[in-house]
């Protein structure tokens, strides 16, 4: 760690809307956005798998796009609007993602869950019909090691089924 | 993992994004997408000083057409020309674009930045390769072109500056009769593929009067394979003819055994990349819409 002087001497102020909310922070650039969102914002329901780019448990939404938080400064994200799965519930009601996800099974530990929630959330808002391939290709970089995949499929299509008619 | 401390400064325009550099001097590094970079910081494999983000200009990021040529803004990240209905005029760009990694890095990752970084298992050298490539860069002394085959000198060296940009690549569209294709294999999505092979071809009826083949992730940069080329100009393309191109790609390719394959699986993966992308190019070129991008395990 550098000294405390040096420290703030390199930090940078940001503000990030979360959720809504805003969240005006004095950061270290090095600060990685996942961090930034469990640490400064104590939102930890953004989860950390790999720390490498591959797993996709970080996922979540900037200005609407799926992003690997793992792998992206809090600084970069300065000025733009982030989604985590804690934005997903609206008035107490869960977002009919999250209900698709449990009552098709999606899941089982939950630890992949809110970034291919967020993966699957930015593959919906353009195409609630999606086929099966783009299915795969959308949670293509998104890890799950419990549940082999197949549940989460038809949580997606049930989730798209949803939104659709909501 | 945190990368080393370093100190963060955000460019505004192009011209002050190379000044930075330039006065914050060799311990500092430009910023763009990130995927490549932010990785290699976290693991300490490199520890620059300063960061000069490129990702605040404005206006770095557009796909337009011009004198017969498609131009990319050096930030135009990959979802962007994925997406595009314009890219999809040079087939080769939109299989390139909507193979690589996985949606999220691809939300994020630069055309600019792939072709800084080098890495021979980069998809976008390989497939650009195959195609008249220009990039243009802005230095401290002004703008230049380089033909993209000058551009990259070896695995990770570009022809570039350290205070040197990449602000835009120029592609040429190719003439009617020409079609393309590019085709990578991959273990699984958020990786680099284990092989690739990019080829276009023009066509004059059924003789191929034109051919350029490269393959990738085979060598420390993208190889053309002009002997495999030698096959296919002038002949009709036939399973004969293009098994013959797809054994000289076979020996052009010089891989190495790694975590992605052995040397031997990596040379049977290019006669197959190499036959298909013929296959398919050769459809294109007669006009046929033929959805090729890379293929997973
Ligand atoms: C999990 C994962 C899987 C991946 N799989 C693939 C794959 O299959 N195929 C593939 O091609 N790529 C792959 N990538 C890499 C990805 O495409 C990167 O986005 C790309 O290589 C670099 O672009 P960037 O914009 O992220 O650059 P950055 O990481 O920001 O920068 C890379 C380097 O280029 C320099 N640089 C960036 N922009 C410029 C510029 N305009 N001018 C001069 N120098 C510049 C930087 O200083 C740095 O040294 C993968 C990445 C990850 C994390
Ligand atoms: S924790 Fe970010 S991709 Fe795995
Ligand atoms: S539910 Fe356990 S990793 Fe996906």
């Amino acid at each position: 760690m550098p000294e405390t002087a040096t420290v703030e001497k390199i930090a940078v102020k940001i503000n990030i809307n979360v959720n809504g909310k805003l969240y005006a922070r004095q950061v270290e650039p090095r600060m990685l956005l996942v961090e930034f969102l469990r640490e400064a914002c104590d939102l930890t329901g953004t989860h950390v798998g790999c720390d490498t780019t591959y797993c996709g448990a970080c996922t979540v939404l900037m200005n609407g796009l799926a992003v690997k938080s793992c792998t992206m400064f809090a600084v970069q994200a300065d000025g733009s609007e982030i989604t985590t799965v804690e934005g997903l519930e609206k008035d107490g009601k869960l977002h009919p993602i999250q209900k698709a996800f449990g009552d098709s099974y999606g899941l089982q530990c939950g630890y992949c869950t809110p970034g291919l929630m967020l993966s699957t959330h930015q593959l919906l808002s353009g195409n609630p019909e999606p086929s099966e391939k783009e299915i795969r290709k959308a949670i293509a970089g998104n890890t799950c090691r419990c549940t082999g995949y197949m549940n989460i499929f038809k949580a997606i299509e049930l989730a798209g089924r949803n939104m659709k008619g909501a | 993992m945190y990368p080393r401390s370093f100190h963060y400064h955000r460019a505004g325009s192009l011209e002050e994004a190379v000044s930075m550099l330039g006065q914050l001097g060799e311990g500092a590094k430009f910023l763009a997408g990130g995927q490549s970079l932010i990785p290699l910081l976290k693991l300490r494999f490199a520890n620059p000083e300063h960061l000069v983000d490129l990702n605040f200009i404005p206006g770095t990021s557009f796909i337009k057409e011009d004198s017969g040529a498609l131009h990319f803004g050096a930030m135009t990240r990959h979802a962007e020309i994925e997406h595009s209905a314009l890219a999809r005029k040079i087939p080769v760009l939109h299989d390139c674009a909507a193979g690589i990694a996985d949606v999220q890095v691809r939300n994020r990752g630069t055309i600019g930045g792939s072709l800084a970084e080098a890495d021979p298992s980069g998809d976008w050298t390989n497939a650009l390769i195959t195609l008249d490539t220009i990039v243009h860069c802005l230095g401290p002394s002004g703008a230049r072109t380089i033909q993209l085959r000058d551009f990259i000198k070896d695995a990770y060296t570009t022809a570039l500056a350290h205070d040197e940009l990449v602000t835009e690549v120029e592609v040429k569209i190719p003439p009617q009769g020409s079609g393309g294709a590019y085709l990578a294999f991959k273990r699984s999505a958020p990786v680099y593929p284990s092989a690739s092979a990019a080829v276009q071809l023009t066509l004059a009826g059924d003789v191929c009067q034109d051919a350029a083949i490269a393959l990738g992730c085979v060598g420390l940069t993208a190889i053309r394979a002009t002997e495999a080329e030698t096959a296919l100009r002038g002949n009709s393309l036939s399973d004969k003819t293009i098994a013959t191109a797809a054994e000289a790609a076979r020996a052009a390719a010089d891989p190495q055994t790694d975590m992605r394959g052995s040397a031997e699986y990596k040379r049977q993966l290019v006669v197959a990349l190499v036959k298909r992308a013929i296959q398919i190019a050769v459809r294109r070129a007669r006009g046929e819409q033929v959805e090729g991008a890379h293929l997973y395990a």
